[in-house]
């Protein structure tokens, strides 16, 4: 639990020096999901990091590209590349690319995306090669909230139903905020639990930064054996930074050299350490 | 010179699934995705066959094309077939991103290419596909001009190629003329038939009709070459600058608009190494409409007639397109 924390506080701080490196980037929605990463890839996943293409790897799809700090953070915390390596995000000629980008060589990285509502319908595919060929590894796929007002992405959860990919599991980072403001003022989403159930996943809501919780739930979509599951994790855009937390100026934002010695303090503040 | 007898008229869609059987047959690793309209775009063939490895996915092409990706990415090879206006429209962005910039193994079949669909009219008439398909990087675009060639190139897609491929077909049964012998080979142009005066490079079923027209041209005077351009992306680039020095004239003839297709794909070409007069034949800036298929293809100039008349207009000093 503690190691956890420990790893979610690092992921954020090299999400933070990566963005003020970078010059531009997406701060707030890699803040939010930095606890959900932790538990994904330091306890929930099997992965070997030495062996990026390990055929019995568990795979994670990122579809909303843009969060692709969090990515590299967590990736290179978990040992797929040098920690050194962040400070190139979005450089050119970098394998950070601003959205990942497979061509470029970064080890870990599942899905070239970026443009939204399309890697779920990629995680299906990867969950229905797996049923065929009995290989019982599991396929992830982070999904933002305001991702879910694209049609696509309802045509793979229908799919995915249908096809009763138990192995399939999405995490959806409920933060309530996109671009233009609130996803209820945008573009209403509630009842977001109620849509997914009745279209026949295994519907689990979750507080996404409380890793007891977020673990339990992982636990819990492994034992479904009939439908693929749904975490919607609620979160907070920013989290761990109170600057940054629940502005949605902050999506595409990346921090000042100014502001991140400020905001690696109220890290360490806000998580308590 | 090469006389090209028509075997028996046959859909090219028909050639695509049993070329996808075939396929099947030998790589365990296939996979079919259909979205409905399973059997009018063929791959009943593969459906009957191989049930266990065809995935039904309903009227959600967007998706499809999305599983096609993951299935890639975990060593099938999925052949998703759907009519053309649906495969490489609706879906562009995922065809796009998630298939070309992630550059993976998968076969998107375009049926019902052209205005040979008939009576279903515009809505089902591709016409700008090969277009929107060509200017994807890593993507291969493939118009075979008969069955025999449909069933050729969805095999050798499957096994010698390994990024995305779009192989686009038609509805009506037409001459089923190429032999099964003839070498066909992905990226490589086919001369059928010798000319000094110009060439005609067609593709799909314009291929047959080229070659009738070329015929008739003969009775008047006019040696026309005729090229089999059957792999519109990557273009065989060698064989179209070899037409233009050679007989000095191009006429491109397609089931498509003559902007972004075959005639812009061997302008292009030719413009920067060998330019000649290009006579674009196809579909010019309009959507199609309902009626046989022999009569919009006599209203669009796309039979033997209209092509054999249009370039004697051409050669005569007409401006045309
Ligand atoms: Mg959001």
């Amino acid at each position: 639990m503690e190691q956890l924390r420990q790893k979610a506080f690092e992921i954020r701080k090299y999400i933070l020096k990566s963005l003020t490196a970078a010059g531009s980037g997406h701060a707030g929605g890699s803040l939010g999901l930095a606890d959900i990463f932790a538990v994904l890839y330091f306890h929930q996943l099997r992965h070997r990091p030495q062996q990026p293409d390990w055929p019995q790897r568990d795979r994670l799809v990122l579809s909303i590209g843009h969060v692709a700090p969090v990515l590299y953070a967590t990736l290179a915390l978990a040992g797929y590349f040098p920690t050194e390596e962040l400070l190139q995000l979005r450089q050119f000629g970098s394998r950070l690319q601003g959205h990942p980008g497979r061509e470029h060589g970064l080890p870990g990285i599942e899905l070239s995306a970026g443009s939204l509502g399309q890697g779920l319908s990629v995680a299906l595919g990867m969950a229905l090669a797996d049923k065929m060929d009995q290989n019982d590894r599991r396929t992830y796929c982070i999904l933002g909230d305001g991702e879910l007002q694209e049609g696509s992405v309802w045509e793979a959860i229908m799919a995915a139903a249908h096809h009763r990919c138990h192995n399939l599991c999405a995490v959806v980072d409920r933060n309530g905020l996109q671009i233009d403001g609130s996803t209820e003022a945008v573009m209403q989403l509630e009842p977001l639990a109620e849509k997914w159930r009745s279209f026949g996943w295994n519907t689990l809501e979750i507080n996404g930064h409380h890793i007891t919780e977020i673990k339990e739930a992982f636990a819990k979509a492994e034992m479904e054996k009939q439908k693929p599951t749904v975490l919607i994790a609620k979160t907070i855009m920013g989290k761990g930074v109170s600057t940054i937390e629940n502005d949605y100026r902050w999506h595409g934002k990346a921090p000042s050299e100014q502001e991140l010695p400020l905001f690696l303090n109220e890290l360490k503040n806000s998580l308590g350490l | 010179m090469n006389e090209f007898q028509n075997k028996g008229d046959k859909a090219s869609r028909t050639g695509f699934g049993e070329g996808v059987k075939l396929a099947a047959t030998k790589h365990k690793q296939l996979v079919g995705l259909g979205v409905d309209i399973t059997q009018s775009v063929g791959m009943h063939f593969f459906a009957e066959a191989f049930p266990e490895r065809f995935l039904s996915l309903g009227i959600a092409e967007q998706n499809a094309i999305g599983v096609a990706a993951g299935l890639a990415l975990s060593g099938k090879i999925p052949v998703f077939a759907t009519y053309g206006v649906f495969a490489a429209h609706r879906a562009a962005d995922q065809i796009r991103i998630s298939l070309c910039y992630n550059n993976l193994h998968a076969i998107i079949g375009g049926a019902h290419a052209g205005i040979s669909v008939g009576p279903d009219g515009a809505t089902h008439q591709a016409l700008e596909d090969i277009a929107c398909m060509r200017v994807l990087p890593n993507m291969t675009v493939i118009s075979p001009c008969d069955a025999t060639q449909a069933s050729l190139a969805v095999q050798q897609a499957v096994e010698s190629l390994t990024g995305p491929v779009y192989i686009r077909f038609g509805r009506e049964a037409v001459p089923d003329f190429t032999d099964e012998q003839q070498s066909f080979e992905i990226g490589k142009a086919q001369r059928l038939r010798a000319g000094k005066n110009l060439t005609i490079i067609a593709t799909g079923h314009m291929v047959w009709e080229a070659l009738q027209a070329a015929k008739m041209l003969e009775k008047s005077g006019i040696a026309a070459a005729v090229i089999n351009m059957h792999t519109i992306k990557p273009l065989d680039e060698k064989a179209c600058l070899q037409a233009a020095r050679e007989t000095g004239r191009i006429v491109t003839v397609e089931e498509h608009q003559i902007t972004g297709g075959l005639g812009a794909a061997v302008a292009e070409c030719c413009s920067s190494h060998a330019p000649v007069p290009i006579l674009r034949l196809g579909i010019n800036d309009s959507f199609g409409e309902s009626g046989k298929p022999e009569e919009l293809m006599q209203k669009h100039g796309l039979n033997s007639e209209g092509i054999s008349a249009a370039i004697t207009r051409w050669l005569n000093g007409e401006l045309l397109p």
